[in-house]
């Protein structure tokens, strides 16, 4: 049996919405102390919907599918809704990922809520 | 699809004229060598061809090569074995920091025992000193190992010197040899070594078998209690087929030693040359003159190892990787650890190892196939945008800080 799914293959090999949003509404970036992985995920808010997200990972296989998933599950969500994208909920999407690999899926969602966080704040700073 | 093998430290393919004196042993001589009748007597006469084998390829004496089934096994019955023979002279034992996990972790039951292991450390290109190992040697210090040459950054250790330290003092000295045997020339004798683990299936040999030269006069106790096999030391029914298919590759081996060393130092020295001048950042881990002729480490920064491994999968090209993400333990290997590769550097590191098979094609075509995989993850990788942008390098988060400089031109990390 192969190590990774074959959605994960997918997703690291054709990974989604990489790059980088220039004037970006909110930035969120988030490394891994257990195997010194680095997730930057960038999104475009409009109408409190997300309206584009990149990201930039640097890490194994699972990590840039990860994150290429995120990506997708969160683009044309409201924020509460991007909110409410699990570590679990990726990592299910994905088809399942390696016992060992179960940590990677955390960062992804982790570095996606960051954004947020940091689009409400500015957003609070703004009002 | 093309297929490249290219972790032949791990395994090699067999040869096909190894393949041809085993079958018989498989099919039809399937006696057990400790049989009296002649079917037994069959095989007991094809492994002591393979001792006589064995022994011509490192100088050795036939009545000093004992198999087993593999390299871990002769290591475990090395350091094991010599240790609980000496136990009475002393409780000290000294291994390299780097050894193979075989001799690593053997060391460490012996000091969860009533041992004291002292770990020999090493320098940036992955060598032992000498004098460490002189100020390590104590009173009761009753077995000493360091390996030959490492499996993963391909260092050659200064193994005479070491034996002959080892020597001066009486202490019996141990070498993992997997990596040089059937590679490099071997001569026990001119190394000065007491015992040497070499395994056949570096060299083109089928898994299943390994050996243990023990010197004449050195003292080991059995790990494995049983029967009278290899003259006591080491019991169970002899792996007939295995055993015949090592000595016929230790034979080749010797007779092909001089073209298949040029052959393998010809496509390393290419691979050294060309990576880094065809993708930036990428240092070369390991010794660059004191080094296996098979093995190239390198180090890719801003990228992960797991990511560029899997991609050369995705091309046919099978390699394997040192960093955090590419193992089990999620921990950077303890060689470049030991080496103090930088954690940001060690995650992006891959080991090309070549065997005979390997061609200037192969080559060729990883040198095709490679750098564009770097270019697309490190387009990527926000430590690569970050460099980009602010020409600083950052750290991608708690525990992997860089510690040294970097710059194009430094191989040594």
């Amino acid at each position: 049996m192969p190590f990774y799914s074959e959605k994960v293959m997918d997703h690291f090999q054709n990974p989604r919405n990489v790059g980088e949003i220039k004037e970006a509404d909110g930035t969120g970036e988030i490394g891994n102390p257990v195997c010194g992985d680095m997730m930057s995920f960038y999104i475009k808010v409009k109408d409190n919907i997300i309206e584009d997200v990149k990201f930039k990972t640097f890490g194994c296989g699972a990590a840039i599918a990860v994150s290429s998933m995120v990506s997708e599950m969160a683009k044309g969500k409201t924020l509460d809704e991007a909110m409410l994208i699990t570590n679990a909920s990726v990592a299910k999407e994905l088809g399942g990922l390696p016992a060992n690999k179960m940590h990677c899926s955390n960062l992804g969602a982790d570095a996606l809520h960051k954004a947020i966080e940091d689009y409400q704040k500015k957003q609070g700073v703004k009002s | 699809m093309n297929e490249i093998y290219f972790e032949n430290h791990a395994n090699t393919r067999v040869d096909e004229r190894v393949i041809e004196v085993m079958l018989p042993y498989l099919r039809e001589y399937y006696g057990n060598a400790q049989s009296i009748h002649s079917l037994g007597a069959h095989s007991r006469d094809a492994i002591e061809k393979a001792r006589s084998q064995v022994a011509q390829l490192i100088s050795g004496k036939e009545s000093e090569i004992y198999f087993t089934s593999c390299a871990s096994e002769a290591n475990n019955l090395a350091i094991k074995g010599v240790a609980e023979a000496y136990r009475q002279k002393g409780r000290h034992v000294i291994v390299s920091e780097i050894e193979h996990f075989s001799v690593l972790n053997a060391a460490r039951r012996l000091s969860q025992q009533d041992f004291e292991v002292t770990l020999l450390p090493v320098d940036r290109e992955g060598l032992v000193s000498p004098e460490d190992l002189q100020k390590a040697i104590r009173e009761d210090t009753i077995l000493v190992s360091v390996q030959h040459a490492n499996p993963e950054i391909g260092t050659i250790q200064p193994l005479a010197e070491i034996a002959s330290l080892c020597r001066a003092r009486n202490i019996p000295f141990h070498t993992d040899a997997v990596c040089t045997a059937g590679i490099m020339p071997l001569d026990v004798t001119s190394l000065g070594v007491d015992l040497l683990t070499l395994s056949g299936a570096q060299f083109y040999g089928p898994k299943g078998a390994a050996a243990l030269y023990l010197k004449k006069g050195v003292r080991i106790v059995p790990q494995i209690d049983g029967g009278i096999q290899e003259n006591g030391r080491r019991a169970g029914t002899g792996n007939v087929p295995a055993i015949v298919g090592f000595g016929a590759a230790c034979e080749i081996a010797g007779q092909e030693m001089d073209d298949n060393y040029r052959r393998l130092l010809r496509l390393r020295n290419r691979l050294m040359t060309a990576l880094p001048e065809k993708i930036p950042y990428l240092y070369v881990n390991g010794h660059l003159e004191k080094r296996l002729p098979n093995n190239v480490n390198i180090s890719v920064e801003f990228v992960e190892g797991e990511g560029m491994f899997l991609f050369l999968d995705q091309k046919g090209i099978y390699v394997s990787s040192g960093s955090a993400c590419a193992s089990k333990a999620l921990k950077m290997s303890h060689v470049l650890t030991a080496i103090k590769v930088d954690t940001a550097v060690g995650q992006g590191s891959i080991l090309l190892t070549l065997s005979r098979y390997n061609t200037d094609a192969d080559v060729d075509y990883l040198l095709a196939e490679f750098p564009p995989i770097v270019a697309r993850l490190r387009e990527m990788s926000p430590l690569y945008g970050y460099f980009q942008k602010t020409g600083q390098r950052r750290a991608a988060g708690p525990g992997t800080d860089y510690e040294h400089e970097h710059d194009q031109n430094q191989e040594d990390g």
